[in-house]
């Protein structure tokens, strides 16, 4: 689904373009549309989760990201979280900006030596004014510093609530154009922490800010898992004294219990379509996997074992499942397509393999593997079988994909704390994101925003 | 200027998103919260939880459940480590409880599997339910009726005991016996 407005603003210059086209551009763009930021929600008053880097990648990319005109003005200045964005990833290597009066904002004022001699590649340059109605016109360039030659040229309309997300829009687009790959640092996480005896089932931005409680309960919520839209979350409460599945709306608000069988019902997963959800039910005995349609009806069942069958998981493009099983005497991965048949194993090495998860590209899943008295993330390739394990804590917990496929988000404990992590997919850049209280699991990784 | 409605819109719901979220039933322990509220709300008070319920010191006449004195009394049934098998030394118990249900033909009793915090919540929600399955068996096998049984799973979550030790791990590996409206 798209949502309504959320319509990409860019425009983009193939080759060295003169500063007046690319205003022309921009106005004539202007003229026929609208650019609209979405923020996905507003702002809190305190970020929850704090990111630390624990390890970064080989060959980083050196870009410097220059003070963009009047961002000092802003209530949230622009460059500090697009630079604080492109670090994380691992990718790259921020170049320091500072020492020019006044700093580069347009292409001709760029003096390209001087950026060459500071070791950068890439240069992002740019500039905010304030409008009329009081939100802001954003614009910057992705300047090539060998080519002296603009990579891409983009503009956003923002609210000041819209800052950040605007902020983290332009670092996606600095990472796709350097990368190739999609940024996903506009995106969302969701994830549970207890404090005491409460849960909260809370969903932030992927940096960790802007964290918002999207249902708090006295009882345990577990296994929350995004609609492909982004919309809507599917998770397990036992606020009645039973795990029930439910469905809840991130723009209403509104929610339903969309599998509240006789026995337990757990471990959503939605279909790519977003119209039905795989879930574990254990209403004709034994946990089991049935097919539901997104408001509950439609029940059938996939697996018909007398062993444990849970976790499913479908492939990107809908048409098989991943699911843990002990059919076989231990827990291990098993793959079946989405009407049940053609069941293959998948897992061969140890005791204990679970809560698979496909990569966006459907070509390898992210699964928990034991070694020893330890639970670690590991990823295994769907032809060749390769298992790559990435981290090394001690009960390492529900691995989920960023939508790039480049990180794998996860719970881990430290000192006895639960917190998130992530590793990227070739285990070389690692991240922790740290909570001010409480115990935080459960974490998934959102779709891109559309 | 319509895309700029639309796309304002969208931020209109999603900023009052989780505000007109419906109460499930009531008395349900969940609070729907406006986003964006870092008001702390009032503790809330912990759930009566049906294995922490305690127990009435003397002799309560005419119910056998809460007479201290009674096996039925007793409703926790231990299991040893990836196993959903009833130990001998529980066995007098699920028959008790198994006899009961067959006299009392309108009683109605959940009983909750748990497990230890080892692993996947999901997986380890299954490893429950698996055993809270073993004793309904058992009962039904001793004449209770499968529709006075609902056996549902906590897994991992709520753990009778919290630490990280093999002492604890046995405390949650278990099926709770509950009668309706206990």
């Amino acid at each position: 689904m798209r949502s309504p407005g959320s319509e990409v603003a860019f425009i983009e210059e193939s080759a060295g373009p003169g500063p007046g086209r690319f205003l022309d551009r921009l106005r004539r763009a202007f003229g026929v549309a609208v650019w609209v930021v979405l923020a996905a929600l507003p702002p809190a008053a305190h970020a929850v989760l704090t990111i630390e880097i624990i390890g970064t990648g080989g060959n980083q990319f050196p870009v410097a990201i220059a003070p963009f005109r009047s961002e000092a003005n802003l209530p949230q200045p622009l460059t500090p979280v697009i630079a604080a964005d492109l670090a994380r990833s691992g990718v790259f290597r921020i170049v320091d900006a500072g020492g020019l009066n006044p700093p580069p904002h347009e292409p001709q004022d760029v003096n390209y030596a001087t950026w060459r001699a500071r070791g950068a590649d890439a240069l992002v340059i740019g500039s905010v004014s304030l409008l009329p109605d009081g939100r802001y016109d954003i614009r910057f360039r992705l300047m090539d510093v060998a080519k002296q030659a603009q990579l891409a040229g983009y503009a956003y309309t923002a609210s000041s609530a819209q800052l950040r997300h605007a902020a983290h829009r332009i670092a996606d687009a600095i990472y796709e154009k350097l990368t190739g790959d999609k940024g996903v640092f506009s995106t969302r996480i969701t994830y549970v922490v207890k404090r005491g005896s409460r849960f909260e089932l809370q969903v932030a931005d992927a940096d960790g800010h802007g964290a918002q409680t999207v249902l708090a309960s006295k009882e345990p919520i577990i296994s929350p898992s995004w609609s492909p839209d982004g919309t809507r979350l599917a998770y397990v409460s036992f606020e009645q004294r039973k795990p029930v599945v439910y469905v809840q709306s991130l723009v209403t608000g509104g929610r339903r219990a969309v599998a509240n069988h006789w026995g337990s019902n757990s471990a959503p997963a939605w279909a790519p379509d977003g119209k039905r959800l795989a879930v574990v039910l254990t209403k004709d005995g034994g946990s089991q996997i049935y097919l539901i349609d997104a408001d509950g009806g439609g029940v059938t069942r996939l697996t018909q074992t007398s062993a444990i069958d849970t976790e499913p998981n479908f492939s990107p493009d809908g048409q098989l499942l991943l699911f843990t099983s002990d059919r076989g005497g231990t827990p291990q991965i098993y793959g079946m397509s989405v009407s049940g048949s053609d069941v293959r194993r998948l897992t061969f090495e140890g005791s204990y393999n679970v809560s698979p998860r496909f990569s966006p590209d459907g070509k390898s899943f992210t699964f928990i593997q034991r070694n020893g008295d330890r639970f670690n993330v590991a990823v295994q390739d769907l032809t060749t079988r390769q298992v790559q394990v990435l981290t090394d804590g001690a009960v390492d917990e529900s691995p989920s994909f960023a939508p790039n496929g480049r990180m794998i988000l996860y719970a881990t404990e430290v000192r006895g704390r639960g917190i998130l992590s992530a590793v990227s997919s070739d285990g070389r850049v690692k991240q922790r994101l740290t909570a001010d209280t409480g115990d935080v699991r459960e974490p998934a990784w959102g779709p891109l925003p559309k | 200027m319509k895309r700029l409605m639309a796309g304002m819109t969208v931020l209109a719901v999603l900023a009052g998103c989780g505000t007109t979220a419906t109460k499930e039933q009531d008395g349900a322990a969940v609070e729907d919260r406006k986003p964006g509220a870092v008001v702390e709300q009032p503790p809330v008070k912990p759930a009566p939880g049906p294995s922490a319920k305690p127990f009435v010191d003397r002799p309560v006449a005419g119910d056998p459940l809460k007479d201290p004195g009674n096996i039925l009394s007793r409703r926790s049934v231990y299991f040893d480590y990836d196993s959903n098998l009833i130990k001998d030394e529980f066995k007098p118990l699920v028959t008790a409880h198994a006899r009961y249900l067959q006299q009392n033909g309108s009683k109605k009793i959940r009983i909750q599997g748990y497990a230890d915090d080892r692993g996947s919540r999901e997986y380890n929600l299954a490893l429950g339910q698996r055993r809270a399955d073993s004793v309904r068996q058992m009962m039904q096998l001793l004449g209770a009726r499968a529709g006075q049984i609902e056996t549902v799973s906590f897994g991992e979550e709520k753990p009778k005991c919290a630490e990280r030790a093999e002492s604890c791990w046995s405390q949650n590996r278990r099926g709770d016996i509950v009668y309706q409206g206990e």
